[in-house]
């Protein structure tokens, strides 16, 4: 029995990983260099614009202050545990992570209500929007459900699961780390290298062509034919 | 100065007979797909009216263009401050309703129907979804002022009429409208450029046309708000935004762009403009009462040496210029100053002009009997013109009434000429007399006479030698482009996943 766990672990904690991020770099990098034309957020304002703020603007704002949670969880572990030391600091990090996290579940409900109720978007929702929402719905309500049931995340995150990331990182996985968490927990872990391997095939490539460039660039653009290096750009 | 050419378009609107065949020759060939149906690169809109999308002459309402704010440009509806965080929900987006749901009727069911009591009809369905739906609106709902109390009433340039004209807008013996066809202006300070997060649009350096990189487009839809004309549109089926482009492989090829070459009215001329690109910002900048004319003194002469000089300097072949100096549209807006640009006080500084129209003059109403308010002060009638000069001046002039009245008074004087010529009922020495009086030679009224109403196709259309070849020498190997036509990628739009 234990056998079999540890193998089903080094399974899903190891092999799926380890495809899901190979999925994920060959995919996006071959669908940007190929099919480069499908890169879009693919809006859907212009088709309904009376619900579709109370989706979008909560949704958005509240994954990305969780990932950004997540990533920092997973880089810099030490300044979350040095932060969680006085209990006050505690409590303050984990309530405004719930909150974020119940925003976005909201917000993703929205979107999904906003999607079934009108049928010129079910016109333009695919089949990858479907398992995409599923797998979203999925992380985000077993997200805020852990966050419920087993508080404190915000440090055992980083004495658990922040190792685990790492010696995958470094190409030596130690599955130990994550193997005795409780499986709800597991489950989140599972479904987001789902999510991550099957990002290449969704509207999410969005999030890797965020236009940070507008920030510094002049506000007019030109291109000249006779400058070869702008002219690459027209013909392609 | 920086002197770079544009390839610049006017509009005669004295002539457009509102036929909208430039608009069917467009869709046939740019937006007959999926997800384009609503759009009308080219559209003809009836003024007073609302247009197309409705109102969107109302930037209270769409934050289109730019503004001045403490002596800055800035961007009415983003910039980088704004660009993020409206990224998800852009609140000066229009919607399909803003424009129109488009649809086609099941034709079958008239060959189908099983025998009844009843005549068979086709039902409009819906291009979108392809359900059964209720037309409510289309493209030109307000053609030939239809439903004008519902729509017309709504149209922003009515503001700057007094209420006793706007009464008498509508009376019946003197109700009046024109034809206002548009397409996008290529603009030399283009709000949707300057809005695109992405860096998506630009204008192109050679001949200034203004396009949209579909590859690096992802749907942010930034230029949709800041277009003051909303002239991008965004396709909702490959999650794209495209626009009009004024069909450059076709001027490439030494054609004229569809909506130009199909024109019944033969309104339309397009030519090379030199400009001093150096200045674009100190015009767009700006106050409305100067902006007509600065943008105008921008415009340069191709035939002085000076300009000729920077103009080589910076690259621009000889047969460019060349066609900058047989340019009729030069000949329009600078030479005889009788075309103006749409809304300037958007401060995109469009370059698509227009010669405003000639209306019939007012008509009053005595008991039952209609009369025309003519006495024979013959300018007096420009300002007694059905077309308030105030509203043609909130439309074409900034609000300078001034430059519309020239505009006008020296059509008037032209027509008075040649009346004078052909007809006889005018003599000749108030013909010379109105000449005069609208700043207008016998050489010149003889031109804009010919331009007018003789204009061949070579006279109306002017296209320069744009050099495609050259960039494709610098990038490939030519003979690898032999017997293609090398305009880029040909995949077809597939929407992403
Ligand atoms: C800074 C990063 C991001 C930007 C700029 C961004 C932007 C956008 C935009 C513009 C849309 C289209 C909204 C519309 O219909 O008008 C969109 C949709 C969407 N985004 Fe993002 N996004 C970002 C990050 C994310 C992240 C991190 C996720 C999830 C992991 C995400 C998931 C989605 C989903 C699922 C939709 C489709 C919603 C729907 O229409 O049903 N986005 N995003
Ligand atoms: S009209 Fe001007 S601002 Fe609008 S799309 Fe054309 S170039 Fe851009
Ligand atoms: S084809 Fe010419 S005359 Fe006819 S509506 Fe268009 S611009 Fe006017």
């Amino acid at each position: 029995m234990t056998q079999l766990s540890h193998y089903l672990d080094q399974l899903l904690f190891v092999a799926v990983p380890y495809v899901a991020l190979v999925l994920f770099f060959l995919g996006t990098i071959y669908r940007y260099r190929a099919e480069s034309f499908s890169y879009s957020s693919l809006s859907s304002q212009f088709l309904e614009n009376k619900q579709h703020f109370w989706g979008m603007v909560p949704f958005h704002y509240g994954i990305l202050t969780v990932l950004a949670g997540h990533a920092v969880a997973f880089l810099v572990p030490r300044s979350i545990l040095a932060w969680n030391a006085r209990p006050l600091r505690l409590y303050i990090l984990e309530i405004t992570a719930l909150a974020f996290g119940a925003m976005t579940l909201v917000g993703l409900l929205a979107i999904l209500a906003r999607r079934r109720s009108s049928s010129k978007l079910l016109r333009v929702t695919s089949k990858a929007d479907w398992v995409l929402y599923a797998l979203l719905l999925f992380q985000l309500a077993s997200g805020v459900y852990v966050a419920v049931s087993y508080p404190w995340g915000s440090s055992w995150f980083a004495a658990t699961a922040s190792p685990y990331l790492w010696s995958l990182a470094k190409l030596s996985p130690e599955v130990s780390w994550v193997a005795a968490l409780p499986w709800v927990v597991k489950l989140h872990m599972l479904n987001a290298w789902l999510l991550i391997g099957f990002f290449p095939f969704t509207r999410l490539v969005h999030i890797l062509v965020v236009p940070n460039p507008y920030l510094w660039r002049k506000r007019q653009v030109v291109r000249w034919n006779r400058d070869p290096r702008t002219a690459r750009l027209i013909e392609r | 100065m920086d002197v770079r050419s544009q390839v610049s378009m006017v509009f005669h609107l004295d002539k457009c007979i509102g036929c909208h065949t430039c608009s069917i020759a467009c869709k046939n060939v740019w937006t007959d797909r999926q997800g384009t149906e609503y759009m009308w690169w080219n559209n003809v809109e009836t003024k007073p009216g609302t247009g197309f999308p409705t109102a969107w002459e109302d930037q209270e309402k769409y934050q289109g263009g730019w503004e001045l704010k403490k002596g800055e440009l800035k961007l009415k509806s983003t910039g980088p401050a704004k660009v993020m965080a409206n990224i998800f929900h852009n609140p000066h987006q229009p919607s399909m309703d803003d424009y129109y749901e488009p649809w086609t009727y099941d034709y079958e069911t008239l060959f189908d129907a099983p025998e009844g009591d009843d005549q068979p009809v086709a039902r409009p369905v819906s291009r979108v979804t392809g359900e059964y739906m209720e037309v409510e609106a289309g493209p030109n709902w307000d053609d030939d002022l239809g439903g004008s109390e519902i729509y017309a009433a709504n149209d922003p340039n009515l503001d700057a009429l007094t209420e006793e004209q706007r009464q008498q807008l509508s009376a019946v013996e003197r109700l009046v409208m024109f034809y206002f066809p548009r397409i996008c202006n290529h603009c030399l300070n283009p709000s949707c450029v300057a809005s695109c997060p992405s860096g998506a649009l630009y204008k192109r350096g050679e001949d200034g046309i203004v396009l949209i990189d579909q590859k690096r487009c992802r749907a942010w839809r930034s230029c949709i708000a800041a277009c003051p004309y909303k002239k991008t549109y965004y396709n909702w089926q490959t999650g794209k935004s495209e626009k009009c482009i004024l069909c450059y492989p076709r001027l490439e090829t030494g054609q004229a762009p569809a909506c130009f070459h199909s024109c019944v009215g033969r309104i339309r001329y397009l030519g090379v403009l030199l400009y001093d690109a150096e200045r674009i910002e100190e015009v767009a900048k700006l106050p409305d009462d100067e902006i007509v004319e600065g943008q105008r003194s921008m415009i340069l002469d191709p035939r002085d040496p000076e300009v000729v000089a920077a103009a080589k300097a910076n690259g621009i072949p000889d047969d460019v210029i060349e066609s900058a100096c047989k340019s009729p549209v030069y000949r329009f807006v600078k030479e005889w100053k009788i075309a103006l640009p749409p809304h300037l006080e958007f401060r995109t500084l469009p370059m698509l002009f227009y010669v405003p129209p000639m209306s019939p003059v007012m008509a009053g109403k005595d008991g039952d009997s209609v009369y025309h308010l003519t006495d024979n002060n013959l300018f007096h009638d420009i300002d007694q013109s059905r077309v308030p000069i105030s509203y043609l001046a909130k439309l074409l002039g900034a609000g300078n009434e001034g430059l519309v009245r020239y505009a006008l008074r020296k059509q008037k004087a032209v027509r008075l000429y040649r009346r004078a010529l052909t007809v006889g009922d005018v003599d000749d020495a108030s013909a010379a007399r109105a000449l005069r009086e609208a700043d207008c030679t016998v050489e010149e009224a003889e031109a804009i006479y010919r331009l007018t109403t003789l204009c061949t196709f070579d006279d109306r259309f002017v296209i320069p030698p744009m050099h495609r070849e050259e960039a494709i020498q610098m990038i490939e190997e030519p003979h690898g482009h032999r017997q293609s036509v090398g305009f880029g990628f040909t995949a077809g739009p597939k929407r992403g996943l």
